[in-house]
């Protein structure tokens, strides 16, 4: 009896072992989040045990105004620096993709990917020694959410260069010679017939900045000024005293926040993508008809 | 002397124009003249420089040195949007996020046309391409023979006093490409626009173009009409580019005012006109293979007779194509129009056949 439902499970085991390996990799991955988001609603300051379910600790949040001023604090950088870094880095992919010949465009193409592999922590430091000594020699710029845009815009300008050259690359040059043969000056051309062409490039930039910079902690930390700090920032500082629920609360919105970007920009690419399929295959099936119906004719 | 065209005044005049990319030289000393409401056409093989010398027409590349002449003009040193010339591209290059009507509306907004007028040109350009029922319709929903209808009509559309064409029908398919050439060349004859086009096809030059400059390494070899291209080549480049022909090299040995002979490694070619060249020059002899006869039998002529041995036959339903091997080896095409001389049907491999052609019929080439 015994040994044969230990087979059974045996059996079971193998049949659906990549399902299982699969669902372990997901706790894993999940199984944090889950628990924080399970007791943000948690009824009392347990850590270990769920007493019920209550809303009270984003009461709670509501009412805490360090936490309400971080959530709008990143929020207004995270905004700045989506817009700025799409803005910069179409600029430095335009540069990167367009002038394939000027002197250094290696070493630019590489300086302007660096901040992706660097170290944050040595970027905030070394932004950080940068600030103090500009702010001592013009008088700016104060530390506080100023620097941290500058320090999130570094950052967030890389990944937006890549998003938009692999777009830039891709896109039909001749298209923009069509325009200027049919009257367009150069910044018509731009506005006319290339931006409209790049335009899912730049969302998917943005959002892929914004939620950059709305998590990000490490390069806050160092820039940020004294009574200003990021939603990631009061968030990690309640938690070094010593955990409250509230904080699983604010840390749930957060990552509601950045999956919501996420998301949004997945969706987004896989959509031009799909978008790209369809019209590939709907070209060769016209082609296909118009070669029957010259067949057909002849 | 044959990069010079013979009139010296046209609508549209290139003169020594040179482009330069580093090492390469994409366009030499390039003169043409164009007069108004021709169709001509440039032709070579790829990376001539066909494309290049077009791109200067329409204002991307600046010459190195020399002038283009339109009306008088010169417009060498004007962007491509102030200049009265359009284009049509060899991938179409259509917006893809504008729909039909908006894509040939393109170039009249530009020039601040009243919308009132933008869309009775846009119907009219869309009606002379047939293709009204479409105008809402993004261009990766048309096949390529509708994207290539759109890009015309997009180019005719501002009324253009020059039209380019690179390479029109290079993205269609063959049998779709012969039906459009006419197509394309009756729209351009109703609609009165001078043409300059590139094609490295020699048929569509052929059967399109009122006249051909001929291009290789960035040098114009010839211009003339496709009858004068084809039937006199001046050099043997030339002739060998356009359609099959057979080349004897050989010298010049009798040379009178009226006949000449010229000795090949086969034998003595006879000419019925002088060549007005010293005895013993180097010459090459031309012979296009439809101007040879071919016969199992003696013919009843003397001169420009030879022999060889059948090695190939190509059947080509209208005609037959021969290739005989001579004595000492030397090969020559000969096509003979299927049904016309019985006697030919039995021609067969390994045949001993004699082959001829007419005094008046080759062509000297002195280069
Ligand atoms: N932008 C450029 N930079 C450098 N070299 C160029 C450039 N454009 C053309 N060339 C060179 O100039 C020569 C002529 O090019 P072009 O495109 O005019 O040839 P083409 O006759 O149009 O050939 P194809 O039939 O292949 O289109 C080529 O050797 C090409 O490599
Ligand atoms: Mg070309």
């Amino acid at each position: 009896m015994k040994t044969s439902s230990s087979q059974a499970l045996l059996r079971l085991l193998q049949a659906h072992f990549g399902k299982l390996w699969l669902l372990v990799v997901y706790l894993f991955l999940y199984g944090p989040l889950l628990f924080l988001i399970l007791f943000s609603f948690n009824s009392t300051r347990q850590d270990a045990v769920f007493t019920g379910f209550s809303t009270r600790w984003y009461e709670a949040l509501l009412n805490d105004s360090r936490l309400v001023g971080g959530f709008f604090l990143s929020l207004k950088v995270a905004v700045i620096t989506g817009t700025l870094s799409t803005i910069l880095g179409t600029f430095a992919a335009f540069v990167l993709v367009r002038y394939q010949r000027f002197r250094g465009r290696s070493l630019f193409s590489g300086l302007v990917s660096a901040p992706l592999v660097m170290p944050e922590v040595i970027i905030g430091l070394s932004l950080l020694l940068l600030m103090v000594a500009v702010q001592h020699a013009i008088g700016w710029p104060e530390r506080g959410a100023t620097t941290i845009v500058l320090g999130h815009t570094l950052l967030g300008m890389a990944y937006a260069t890549v998003v938009v050259a692999a777009r830039l690359r891709e896109m039909d040059r001749t298209i923009e010679e069509a325009a200027m043969d049919l009257g367009c000056r150069p910044l018509q051309v731009f506005f006319l017939v290339t931006l409209p062409n790049i335009l899912p490039s730049l969302v998917a930039a943005w959002m892929l900045t914004f939620t950059l910079s709305f998590d990000d902690v490490v390069i806050s930390e160092f820039l940020s000024g004294p009574g200003v700090t990021t939603l990631p920032q009061v968030i990690f500082g309640y938690a070094r005293r010593g955990v409250n629920p509230s904080i699983y609360a604010a840390a749930t919105i957060l990552i509601l926040t950045v999956s919501t970007g996420i998301i949004a920009y997945s969706i987004l690419t896989m959509r031009a993508q799909r978008r790209r399929e369809r019209d590939a295959q709907a070209a060769v099936l016209a082609e296909i008809r118009s070669v029957e119906e010259n067949v057909g004719t002849a | 002397m044959n990069q010079h065209d013979s009139h010296p005044s046209g609508f549209l005049l290139t003169e020594n124009l040179v482009k330069r990319f580093d090492d390469v030289v994409a366009v030499d000393d390039v003169s043409i003249s164009i007069q108004k409401g021709e169709i001509f056409a440039l032709l070579g093989s790829s990376g001539c420089g066909k494309s290049t010398l077009l791109r200067i027409l329409a204002g991307f590349e600046k010459p190195t040195a020399g002038r283009v002449l339109l009306n008088g003009l010169d417009i060498a040193s004007f962007p491509p949007y102030e200049r009265p010339i359009n284009m049509m591209f060899q991938s179409y290059a259509l917006f893809p996020h504008l729909n039909i009507w908006d894509n040939v509306a393109f170039g009249l907004k530009r020039e601040g046309m009243p919308p009132a007028q933008i869309k009775t040109r846009v119907e009219e350009m869309l009606e002379l391409v047939q293709l009204t029922a479409y105008a809402k319709r993004k261009p990766h929903q048309l096949s390529g023979g509708q994207q290539q209808r759109v890009a015309l009509a997009r180019s005719l559309a501002k009324k253009p006093q020059l039209l380019l064409l690179d390479e029109p029908l290079g993205a269609l398919d063959k049998k779709l490409r012969q039906r459009t050439q006419f197509e394309l060349v009756h729209i351009i004859e109703s609609v009165g626009v001078t043409v300059v086009m590139v094609t490295h096809d020699q048929e569509e030059a052929m059967t399109m173009a009122s006249r051909i400059a001929v291009m290789s390494h960035g040098r114009v070899l010839q211009v003339g009409t496709p009858q004068e291209i084809y039937e006199c080549p001046t050099n043997r480049f030339v002739a060998d580019f356009i359609g099959n022909i057979n080349l004897f090299d050989g010298q010049l040995s009798v040379d009178e005012h009226d006949r000449s002979e010229i000795t090949i490694d086969q034998g003595v070619v006879h000419i019925d006109h002088g060549i007005g060249g010293s005895i013993g020059m180097p010459l090459t002899i031309a012979v296009r293979p439809e101007k040879i006869y071919i016969s199992k039998t003696r013919p009843n002529v003397n001169v420009n007779l030879f022999s060889g041995k059948v090695r190939e036959i190509g059947y080509f339903g209208s005609y037959s194509s021969f290739i005989v091997e001579m004595q000492d080896g030397r090969t020559v095409v000969v096509t003979e129009p299927n049904g016309s001389r019985l006697e030919n049907i039995d021609i067969t491999w390994d045949d001993r056949v004699f082959f001829w052609w007419d005094e008046a019929d080759p062509v000297v080439l002195t280069h």
